[in-house]
């Protein structure tokens, strides 16, 4: 699986696509493989202000319920309405269509903290 | 954890291998999926699906005064089993709480065969022994088996490739001991996912090729290795209890809606004062099923209200995959434990609508 470039990554296995103050948040590919079958997930309300290190939703799998956490304040202003009804999405496309939620950031220096492709890697790998 | 202070079956390389992924449950590195847990749901539900449960534990009585025993501690009558034939049965405190729940097997008049709940096995067998007032020896034989489930409706035809026995005219919740995949083993008719199918015992040293063998024959029809993921869907689904969740110590076979395996007119057992007590008196809460009506699945732990009130909790839930609804079990107040009681459960501090249900959620057509 590759984990792209342009995109940051958290501890907590969120990833964020940053395109000017728009940042694109997500959950990792090593994520959804942990969870396994993915039947159920909780975003919050369009114009909702998001803390970062706060949990924003869940994520649900058949065997087990993971929170998400926002990888970079700001205000939601697009949601994923696909994974609503299609949550097994997040199996197939991760890192791609099945985006959870976008939000118009605050401050840009607060992706400076996060981890490269790299360092998520290896982050991810090393965990067990 | 370290994996290396986990305990491992005789077959976990073999699952390496498959590529299951690997998680620690109750002490033991056990496989909890390969495909994928709804996928190997569906194989066991539709064809068949093949599990290893090597973890769970043996514990062998065998002496002219065994059935005594076995009768003594257990609640089910163990006198009325006939010599290949088992039956499930509960292992109480005295208080009538669970020590676990156990699978009784008559092997001879004076030999028993109690298979047991992997966490639980060196605690029952001290519990067995240290009741021991009779003619007989308890052995502690869990290192002596490894245990594999071929499970589903094309276990039989799966099966029947392997052995000489002739696997139709064992009954279920019947055994018979023989050579399997020309291996001795112990063949069950018993199993954990409301499917028909066999639980085999077999020797450590030989389960890698039993178990080989096994998923060869079942290649035309599909065979899947299945992990504890789907083993748990699977017998939820069926509402098979699972010690920890619907049973412990501070449950009652009556509460657990499980009077079937208590014969208060046998001789006094363990727990059976304190059961006829209950009996007598009547209990208070009752597990009962669910259905979820709102959005969410109400997940173990979780708060049970019944007209905005605390009332219960879940022990078990989770997406039912056979069904394709949010299902589980949970404690209520006996005067609520009924099918069509709109309830709420608590959902990350949000009660979400749900209603109790009649189980078992899913009966197998037969």
């Amino acid at each position: 699986m590759t984990y792209p470039e342009s995109y940051r990554y958290t501890r907590e296995h969120e990833w964020v696509h940053l395109e000017g103050d728009t940042a694109t948040v997500g959950i990792t590919f090593h994520a959804q493989e942990e969870l396994g079958d993915i039947v159920y997930v909780d975003l919050p309300k369009v114009g909702t202000k998001l803390e970062k290190g706060k949990s924003f939703g869940s994520v649900e799998s058949v065997k087990a319920v993971s929170d998400v956490y926002v990888p970079i304040g700001g205000e939601v202003t697009a949601i994923n309405e696909d994974l609503i009804a299609s949550p097994q999405k997040l199996n197939e496309d991760p890192h791609g269509s099945a985006w959870l939620i976008k939000l118009k950031i605050a401050d840009g220096g607060e992706m400076e903290s996060l981890l490269t492709p790299a360092q998520y890697q290896s982050y991810a790998g090393a965990e067990h | 954890m370290q994996a290396s202070t986990l305990k491992r079956t005789p077959l976990n390389d073999v699952h390496r291998a498959a590529g299951a992924k690997m998680v620690d449950f109750g002490g033991w590195e056990m496989p909890v999926q390969y495909s994928g847990l709804v996928d190997e749901h569906h194989a066991v539900r539709t064809a068949v699906g093949l599990f290893d449960v090597s973890h769970m534990g043996e514990i062998e009585v065998r002496g002219p005064e065994a059935l005594k025993l076995i009768d003594y501690v257990s609640t089910n009558a163990a006198t009325r089993l006939k010599t290949g034939q088992a039956q499930y049965s509960g292992l109480l405190y005295e208080h009538g709480g669970f020590v676990d729940d156990i699978l009784v097997h008559k092997v001879a008049d004076d030999s028993f065969f109690i298979c047991v709940n992997a966490s639980n096995q060196e605690k029952d067998f001290e519990h067995i022994r240290d009741n021991n007032k009779f003619d007989c020896e308890v052995e502690f034989a869990s290192p002596k088996y490894a245990q594999i489930a071929i499970q589903g409706p094309k276990a039989l035809e799966v099966a029947q490739t392997l052995t000489s026995t002739v696997l139709a005219a064992i009954k279920y919740y019947w055994f018979a001991d023989g050579t399997f995949a020309g291996v001795p083993a112990r063949i069950a008719r018993t199993g954990y996912t409301g499917e028909d199918g066999f639980e085999i015992y077999v020797a450590p040293e030989l389960a890698a090729a039993t178990w080989n063998a096994i998923m060869e024959a079942g290649k035309p029809v599909g065979i899947k290795p299945a992990g504890l993921g789907a083993r748990n869907t699977l017998r939820l689904e069926s509402r098979m209890a699972l010690y920890g969740h619907e049973i412990g110590a501070s449950i009652t076979p009556f509460e657990a809606d499980l009077a079937w395996i208590v014969k208060l007119d046998k001789d006094d057992f363990i727990g059976s004062a304190a059961l006829r007590k209950q009996f007598e008196t009547g209990i208070t809460r009752k597990l009962t099923g669910f259905e979820m009506r709102g959005r969410g699945i109400g997940r173990d732990g979780y708060e049970v209200l019944v007209n905005g009130k605390s009332a219960g909790w879940v022990t078990s839930g989770s997406p039912s995959p056979a069904l394709n609804k949010n299902i589980g079990l949970c404690y209520l107040p006996v005067e609520h434990a009924n099918p069509g009681v709109k309830i709420e459960i608590v959902i990350r501090n949000q009660p979400v609508e749900a209603e109790t249900v009649l189980t078992p959620f899913y009966k197998r057509v037969k």
